[in-house]
């Protein structure tokens, strides 16, 4: 008995390497902390009411934050791993079979599990503000979301220390990927964490859309929206055309793995191209879903720190709209030297090419707005400023990848890495790091402290050209994405070693933002006005943080900019129409069902990765039951009585009015 | 309307109040549009399986193809059973529109029974094929051919489930604006997998048999 527990264990945890112990201890002991803290405040019904079931729009955006922050620091550690292992030729700190799972975990996690909801973070605290609605569309369906993306987010995590790690590279090709190749457990955690979480975003997506579409304030017409708003519905536009084809494409590679089935493998007559293809026409959008709302996020900051109208507003929507499909037509620039025929090549890297025109179209635009404007450079502006040269470059290389011919040179080298570093991490980090600069006030009532900004954002810029203009050279060295070391005969250390340092400056960096995040809440200066930044749109005309049911009344929209035309109108002394009468807001209650479900979908998931019916069934009978209660319930929504709603608002503008 | 609803608590049903409410969102024809937009990202998910299974289709691994297996009798028979409960979920719609709370949760239980005897048709078809030792495994036509099928299937198990939950509120709670968008959500789907089977039933069984 003793002896099958202890081969049991040996399996089922993953042994024998001391950092992992040291993962094992150090989640222990938070999980340990995290309990006795919060039993000894007695905040388990504080957290269970206010957090956990909440469908509020706004604390679900804050959740997704937090967590995000989380998975950017681990990704962050995985990075350094890779780095430190790098630094020098021929070191032995990470194996290479090590060294495989830490770049895989890296790319999963930074793309799904710290881009996406940072992305859908930022959604949800900030597009139902700035179009002037109480909730998205379907408030219960997005703590659904927010719990089936966290679900995901540990059962992938989980692999670290129990079973073992994916070390399939971030999109898992077959047939590597396949049983034959890969019979542990790890490409079963990543194709369930991603599902699972994969399904979240889906929905989110389909939220989004009708949110934007159908909530709008009266008189808001389309064209009359916010920028960001529109960036986010032309993400979501990508998001539910090509997430589907993931959910399909996963979906396919576990019965590959799980029933035997032939579609990937090598024997049997499958087809593993069949898979690069059909993961890229998902893989290549996804890239420009987690960037459109970048650009919308600048054109905000840009045209409030410039005190401007935005420069060519309707160029700038076109050109989203048009980023977004053409996203769809690019996927095979991802595998140029796989043999698809010159035709092939010629025409996907003609589809790329063109994606630059819109974007040249939206960096002129962002450029024509700052022209003669009376720019101030606070952090979220100066991010914005960052940003402008780091990603009109990084799609320069992008152009010269896309050069079929020359790709065969490029093709999965450092050249590789770098490009898609400098894109992902000058556009869209940037970007929400701008975005969360911006957007921090209307959160939590406060701005973040400027000067401890200004050194993280230095820090990350510094150390982000030192790390990856290195590796430019390094691609065109011949240094291949993927290895995990080299020797010294190679001539390549000294750019790896500025790469590292590099690395390690924005580690630094990282750490500046966390210090910044505590030091500006001890020296808490409380922003009364709820618009610190002089803005211009919806979502700075109400207090901050705001109430539960964000607008007293709904605000009545006749311009782009309303808000500033609203402050206008004021200051010239024009008539404010009187304030229509309160009348009772309709609101959904909370509801513990988003939660039970993606529990019960992390027990299947978990079941799946190791074959235990025992635990699947359970599972799934758990997510169908919950279904089930949630149809069956005719009592979920209630209405803010007028009087409470006057009390809210009195004590939120006393200050204000 | 001419009777507000009441609910079991003896409020005014929310739902009614909105209609009422102008300036507001409808929320019913919100969520029946919501319903529209994931019927897409459905289509997509069965257009990218109906993608592999037209590229691997000849890929018979030395095993029986579709001409040596399918028996097309079975599946006109079970085709039509689906076109029949089509068109009787387009009733069930009628008589919920003229108020006929009986006629609509017969129609909606026919509905569910001519569902349920597809089901049954497809999964005896699915034992016949394993029997004559065409598996999941044996072959990536055929592995293509059961994820396809059986994922229509899959929706169809859970489009009976659900419209079985919807008869049972219907007994409870009548037709109210809720239920209403209920079943006009469940019947948009039903008709939404016999579009698709129309698909599956052409491309794997008519052109896989000639
Ligand atoms: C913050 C600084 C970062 C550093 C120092 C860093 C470093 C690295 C390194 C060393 C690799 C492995 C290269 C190889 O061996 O082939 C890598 C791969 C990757 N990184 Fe990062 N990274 C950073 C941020 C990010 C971010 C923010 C994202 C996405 C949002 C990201 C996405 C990826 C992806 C997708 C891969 C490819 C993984 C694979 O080969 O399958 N990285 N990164
Ligand atoms: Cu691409």
């Amino acid at each position: 008995m003793w002896e099958k527990v202890k081969s049991f264990a040996s399996e089922f945890f993953v042994t024998g390497d001391p950092m992992i112990y040291g993962a094992d201890v150090s989640i222990v002991l938070v999980t340990l902390a995290i309990i006795v803290g919060l039993s000894y405040f007695k905040k388990w019904g504080w957290l269970w009411r206010e957090w956990l079931t909440t469908v509020d729009h706004k604390k679900i955006g804050i959740m997704y934050i937090i967590a995000s922050f989380i998975m950017l620091f681990r990704g962050g550690v995985d990075a350094l791993l890779m780095r430190a292992q790098l630094a020098m030729p021929n070191m032995e700190f990470l194996a290479a079979d090590h060294y495989n799972q830490v770049f895989t975990t890296h790319g999963v996690i930074m793309i799904l599990f710290m881009a996406m909801p940072f992305m859908f973070g930022l959604f949800n605290v900030i597009v139902p503000l700035q179009i002037g609605a109480r909730d998205v569309a379907y408030p219960f369906l997005n703590a659904l979301s927010f719990w089936l993306f966290f679900s995901g987010a540990m059962l992938f995590n989980l692999s670290f220390v129990i079973g073992g790690s994916p070390d399939a590279g971030w999109l898992a090709y077959p047939p590597y990927s396949g049983l034959m190749h890969n019979p542990g457990v790890g490409q079963d955690f990543y194709i369930w964490g991603i599902q699972i979480s994969g399904i979240g975003s889906l929905m989110t997506g389909i939220n989004f859309i009708v949110t934007i579409l159908k909530m709008r304030a009266p008189g808001m017409k389309l064209m009359k929206m916010p920028m960001f708003p529109w960036s986010v519905l032309s993400s979501c536009i990508a998001i539910i055309f090509s997430f589907p084809i993931l959910t399909a494409t996963l979906a396919l590679l576990f019965l590959d793995r799980y029933a035997g089935a032939h579609f990937f493998t090598l024997d049997g007559g499958g087809n593993p191209m069949m898979y690069i293809n059909l993961i890229w026409m998902w893989g290549h959008p996804e890239v420009y879903i987690i960037v459109l709302p970048a650009f919308g996020i600048f054109s905000e900051i840009v045209s409030t720190f410039a005190k401007k109208k935005l420069f060519g507003y309707k160029s700038m929507v076109f050109a989203m709209i048009i980023i977004s499909v053409l996203s769809f037509l690019v996927w095979a620039h991802h595998f140029f030297t796989m043999g698809s025929g010159a035709d092939v090549n010629a025409f996907f890297a003609l589809t790329t090419m063109l994606i630059a025109i819109p974007t040249g179209v939206k960096v002129f635009n962002w450029l024509f707005t700052m022209f003669r404007g009376k720019i101030t450079f606070e952090t979220p502006m100066l991010w914005t400023i960052g940003f402008i040269p780091c990603f009109v470059t990084g799609g320069m290389t992008g152009v010269l990848l896309s050069v079929a011919p020359a790709d065969f040179q490029f093709h999965n080298s450092y050249f590789l890495v770098a490009h898609f570093h400098h894109v992902i991490i000058g556009g869209v980090v940037f970007g929400y790091f701008a975005g969360l600069y911006y957007w921090w006030p209307k959160l939590f009532g406060f701005k973040l402290n400027e000067r401890i900004g200004k050194w993280a954002f230095w820090l990350w810029n510094i150390g982000f050209y030192l790390c990856f203009m290195p590796q430019y050279v390094l691609g065109l060295m011949g240094m291949t994405r993927r290895v995990y070391t080299y020797g010294w005969d190679k001539g390549w250390w000294e750019m790896n070693l500025v790469s590292t340092i590099g690395a390690g400056f924005m580690g630094i960096a990282f750490l500046f933002q966390i210090w910044q995040i505590i030091y500006s809440v001890k020296h808490l200066k409380k922003d009364e006005t709820g618009d610190p930044w002089n803005g211009r749109t919806l979502e700075w005309s109400i207090p901050s943080p705001a109430p539960l049911y964000n607008f007293a009344t709904l605000p009545q929209v006749s311009d782009q900019d309303e808000w500033w035309e609203e402050k206008q109108r004021r200051a010239n002394g024009q008539q404010v129409p009187a304030k229509p009468v309160l009348e009772p807001i309709h609101m959904p209650k909370n509801s513990g069902i988003p939660i039970v479900m993606s529990m019960c979908w992390f027990l299947a998931g978990f079941g799946f990765v190791f074959h235990w019916q025992w635990l699947t069934i359970p599972g799934l009978i758990g997510v169908v039951a919950c279904m089930l209660v949630h149809s069956f319930n005719y009592n979920n929504d209630y209405y803010i009585p007028v009087d409470e709603i006057t009390r809210t608002e009195s004590e939120l503008r006393k200050v204000t009015s | 309307m001419a009777q507000r609803n009441v609910n079991h608590a003896g409020q005014v049903s929310p739902a009614e109040l909105h209609s009422e409410d102008h300036g507001h969102p409808d929320m019913e024809e919100m969520r029946k549009f919501g319903f529209w937009i994931y019927l897409m990202t459905d289509i997509i998910i069965f257009g990218t399986l109906f993608a592999t299974y037209i590229v691997l289709k000849g890929n018979t691994n030395g095993g029986p193809g579709p001409a040596d297996l399918f028996q097309i009798g079975g599946i006109i028979v079970s085709t039509f059973i689906l076109l029949i409960s089509s068109y009787t979920s387009g009733l069930a719609v009628l008589a919920m529109h003229k108020g006929n709370r009986q006629a609509l949760m017969r129609w909606l239980g026919v509905t569910a029974l001519l569902g349920a005897a597809f089901i049954a048709m497809e999964v005896n078809e699915f034992i016949h094929l394993v029997g004559e030792g065409a598996t999941l495994s044996t072959s990536a036509f055929l592995s293509a051919f059961y994820t396809l099928v059986g994922t229509h299937g899959l929706h169809v198990l859970v489009g009976l489930v659900w419209m079985i939950a919807i008869i049972i509120q219907l007994g409870k709670h009548g037709i109210t604006p809720v239920t209403k968008r209920k079943v006009h959500i469940i019947s948009l789907f039903w008709h939404f997998l016999d579009v698709v089977w129309i698909f599956v039933f052409t491309i794997v069984y008519l052109m896989g048999v000639s």
